[in-house]
């Protein structure tokens, strides 16, 4: 099996974080991240831009949506209690 | 990360709760699972409106079937069950009115790092880096390393520019902390397009990191 070049490598970068290489592959991957300090930079921003999305906080309900669903959850108490 | 369940005891409370018509234990749930849910549905139609009915229609499915809830499955596992279901339903029925090219986008080819960053087939090291890419400037909070408090705009902002599909995948593993599988199933998606999704999305937020930070090369750029 050919050696990554890094073009290819940025585009599995995602297969090899969720586990979804074959270990040749997987173990090719970390061969070239360990030589190649492009790559490794790569994969380590990657893995800050995931922690970054973490931080970013989930917006709430609107609260127009969310008074919707409670009256209509008043309505259906009343009409089955 | 968002809280993405509740504990089973808390949950039995909350099934006893609806069962009892406690508006409280409704709004605790639309609160903690309604944004997650928001997403999900965003996935399957074409407008934030359509998705908040599809959400609107979830909740009125659950209301009516609580009562015969048996508690086979977690009450989670079940609502995001007739989430997927309703949104499906409801993209399908959009689709045969709206143009599909308006939520495609989202699987299209072509490289997420641009091929001009790579050295040419006629280089001695054809597809190597032209310049690497530059660290960023990581500070250390507690146990994680994050960027400046700045970046939350850049990241939200590249965010909202995804493709929805791309954006609901990326938000619901990266922001609501669903597992693959999870987001799959709510998203009728394959593995494997499920990470094709995930990759696109992701490798456009860095992107827009890394024109944030510039791209200029620590490590020595070629002159
Ligand atoms: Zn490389």
């Amino acid at each position: 099996m050919s050696e990554l070049t890094c073009e290819q490598l940025v585009e599995l970068v995602t297969d090899y974080l969720e586990e979804a290489l074959t270990p040749e592959a997987r173990r090719r991957f970390e061969r070239h991240t360990a030589l190649c300090p492009g790559c490794d930079v790569y994969l380590d921003q990657i893995r800050i831009t995931i922690a970054e999305l973490g931080r970013l906080t989930p917006e709430r309900v609107a609260p127009d949506a969310r008074d919707r669903l409670l009256a209509a959850f008043r309505g259906w108490a009343a009409e089955t209690r | 990360m968002a809280e993405s369940g509740t504990t089973p005891s808390s949950e039995a409370d909350l099934v006893s709760g609806l069962r009892a018509r406690d508006e409280a234990a409704f709004a605790t749930l639309v609160d903690q699972w309604g944004p997650t849910m928001q997403r999900a549905a965003r996935g399957h139609v074409s407008t934030d409106a359509v998705a908040e009915e599809v959400v609107q229609d979830t909740w009125v499915a659950v209301l009516r079937g609580i009562d015969r809830f048996e508690g086979r499955s977690s009450l989670r596992t079940w609502v995001f069950r007739i989430l997927a279901n309703t949104a499906k339903t409801r993209g399908i029925r959009e689709r045969r009115t709206i143009p599909m090219s308006s939520l495609a986008g989202s699987l299209d080819a072509g490289p997420t790092v641009g091929a001009d960053r790579f050295r040419g087939d006629g280089d001695e090291h054809p597809g190597g880096w032209k310049r690497f890419p530059a660290d960023w400037p990581v500070g250390v909070t507690g146990e994680h390393r994050v960027l400046g408090e700045e970046v939350g705009g850049v990241v939200s902002s590249a965010l909202a520019e995804l493709p929805a599909r791309q954006r609901s995948v990326v938000t619901l593993r990266d922001l609501d902390g669903l597992d693959a599988d999870e987001v799959c199933a709510l998203l009728g998606l394959s593995a494997g397009n499920q990470r094709v999704l995930l990759h696109r999305g992701r490798a456009l937020v860095r992107s827009r990191l890394e024109d944030h930070f510039g791209d200029a090369a620590r490590w020595g750029a070629t002159p």
